[in-house]
């Protein structure tokens, strides 16, 4: 399956693929009106040191997802091109999953249940936004 | 080549990893489950937010309504497993009907433990909240009038509380520990989550316990009385071993398996709350009686059972309980000083972290109010990281993947992990 790869070495720390992808799962189709003066909650988040290292961080869409092994509604399964989803009928908000992800790629959204990259193949962008948005391809789709 | 005959005894998330386990090699074999309860399999950790509201019915399945279908299994609904022969490989129903297997998984979960109240007959509406069936007979005894009085005050005590406190006019719930969570919380994030709790409206009357009921009226050891109208019964499980033991298999507290899920019984495996594990935070064998586990378990023993080969060596427990809004993680084991262990804690506004890291490694956590990010301690001790290989100053204030170092990240952030 296609995956979104990280390639610190490029990465600038400009933060534009939170912002992307906080406006692609907005579901708003004017970037200002989804993201002005609201408190973004993207599904990628970009770490840095204060110095030199900066990097983005969503979901690996591993290969034996310990997210989907524990949670304990059933609410996580993979789709069938393998893209780890939640379906947030059946998710309960107990954060079992946030328990143990090894990457710290589940986050709580603005309503206090779970959110996680899901490759943009829920919203418009159908294609993860993050990647078509980073101005250096320090972040890339693709087969590994 | 005759099909393979796989057998299950159980239909809880241990018995379907099972099923996922054995079709991630064979999709050929036939499976037979025998299911004493008479549901497809579902969210057992569910039945509480069912009562909530937060969740229906239609959806605590676990699994799509063509699970069984899809897998090519035949669940005996209704059905209970009498006897395991081993020498023969077959499995005896309380029916007297015979299934022959060549791998057997018994994943069996446990059941409510009752000890022996005086006059407990006597008590007209009383309940047990482990199932499916046990949550709707409670359900109908619900109404805005009624009493509660929930016996221990353990996660499936206090979930069943919050699950009915507002179907209920009040809920008193006593346990003969001197805190609520007492397996998992220390004395102050209990007390934090007990005042939590309270401040909703549930009594508590803690380091007590029943000395008699008569009919709906229950004479506590500290000489109260607290009169009630529904009982629940959540004193604790005990892991259903029975039949592993009466074949001759090796059973302690839970049924003893090797790493492969496999017991001292000849293509006989085992997997779930019916099982002891090898706790790898605390180098000892007890029953770690979690979802993840069960799932995992199962998916280990259904794999072997099929010819592959998997391993589960990384149980610790670990839990996401959380109570009307105030979410407290815990995993793994607390040393004290005094046993080597070392302590780590920061406090903030309505949040406490505390990390417990003994001989170089991480083995236990409570965090309070600051989950974000967990995981990340969570595989810390599961994969046991030497804490020198990595930034461990910066990772205790900031749970990210900066303390791991660029080797690391370019692994599984550059890789297919
Ligand atoms: C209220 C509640 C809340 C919980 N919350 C959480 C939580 O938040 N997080 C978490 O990780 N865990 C939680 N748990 C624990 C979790 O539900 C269990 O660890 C998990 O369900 C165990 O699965 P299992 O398949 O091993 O056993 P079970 O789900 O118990 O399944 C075993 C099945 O086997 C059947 N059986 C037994 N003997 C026989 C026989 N001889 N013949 C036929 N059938 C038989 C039983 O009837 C049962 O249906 C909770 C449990 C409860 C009760
Ligand atoms: S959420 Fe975490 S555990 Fe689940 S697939 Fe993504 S990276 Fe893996
Ligand atoms: S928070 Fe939702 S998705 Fe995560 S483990 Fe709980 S029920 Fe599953």
């Amino acid at each position: 399956m296609k995956r979104v790869f990280v390639n610190e070495k490029w990465c600038l720390g400009c933060h534009l693929c939170e912002y992307n992808c906080a406006f692609a799962n907005s579901g708003e189709t004017n970037m200002a009106k989804a993201l002005k003066n609201v408190k973004i909650r993207p599904r990628i988040r970009v770490e840095e040191d204060g110095d030199a290292i900066t990097f983005a961080v969503s979901c690996r869409h591993c290969s034996d997802p310990i997210c989907i092994r524990s949670c304990i509604s059933g609410a996580l399964s993979r789709d069938e091109t393998g893209t780890v989803c939640i379906d947030h009928d059946k998710c309960v908000g107990c954060r079992t999953c946030i328990l143990v992800c090894p990457y710290g790629a589940i986050s709580e959204d603005e309503n206090g249940v779970i959110q996680k990259c899901e490759l943009c193949v829920k919203n418009a962008a159908g294609s993860p936004a993050c990647v078509a948005g980073c101005p250096n391809r320090a972040i890339i789709f693709e087969e590994r | 080549m005759d099909m393979k005959q796989y057998c299950i005894i159980g239909n809880g998330v241990a018995a379907a990893g099972c099923i996922e386990g054995i079709r991630s090699v064979e999709s050929d074999a036939h499976i037979t489950v025998i299911s004493r309860e008479a549901h497809p399999v579902y969210c057992r950790p569910l039945i509480s937010y069912y009562l909530e509201g937060k969740t229906r019915l239609e959806n605590i399945g676990y699994r799509g309504h063509d699970f069984y279908e899809k897998n090519n299994c035949t669940v005996l609904y209704g059905q209970e497993a009498a006897r395991i022969d081993a020498a023969s490989q077959k499995v005896r129903l309380k029916t007297g009907e015979e299934i022959a297997y060549d791998a057997l998984c018994v994943a069996s979960g446990s059941i409510p433990f009752v000890p022996p109240f005086q006059g407990l007959d006597s008590v007209p509406r009383k309940y047990s909240f482990m199932t499916l069936d046990d949550t709707l007979a409670l359900e109908e005894a619900l109404n805005k009038d009624a009493r509660v009085l929930i016996v221990g005050a353990g996660l499936i005590g206090l979930k069943c509380a919050e699950g009915i406190l507002h179907r209920v006019k009040d809920i008193t719930v006593c346990d003969l520990a001197p805190r609520i969570l007492s397996s998992i919380l220390d004395d102050e994030c209990a007390s934090i989550m007990q005042r939590h709790l309270e401040s909703r409206g549930i009594r508590f009357l803690l380091g007590d316990s029943v000395a008699q009921f008569e009919g709906s009226k229950a004479q506590m050891q500290s000489g109260e009385t607290v009169d009630f109208d529904i009982l629940v019964l959540a004193v604790g499980v005990r892991a259903e071993t029975g039949l592993v033991k009466e074949a001759g298999g090796n059973v302690g507290r839970g049924i003893l398996t090797d790493t492969k899920m496999h017991t001292s019984l000849d293509q006989v495996y085992a997997a779930g709350d019916c099982t002891e594990s090898h706790d790898i935070s605390c180098g000892q064998s007890r029953i770690l009686a979690i979802l993840p586990n069960a799932y995992m378990q199962g998916h280990c023993a259904g794999v072997n059972m099929a010819g592959g080969s998997e391993v589960f060596d990384q149980a610790i427990p670990m839990n996401s309980i959380g109570f009307f809004g105030l979410h407290i993680m815990t995993a793994g084991s607390y040393f004290t000083p005094e046993e080597g262990g070392e302590l780590y804690e920061e406090r903030g506004e309505g949040t406490i972290k505390r990390l417990f890291s003994k001989d170089g490694y991480l083995t236990g956590f409570i965090l309070v109010g600051c989950t974000e990010r967990a995981g990340i301690y969570t595989s810390l001790i599961r994969n046991k990281t030497p804490l020198s290989e990595i930034d461990y100053e910066m990772i205790k204030q900031n749970p990210s993947l900066l303390p791991f170092g660029k080797k690391y990240r370019v692994e599984k952030l550059g890789g297919v992990v």
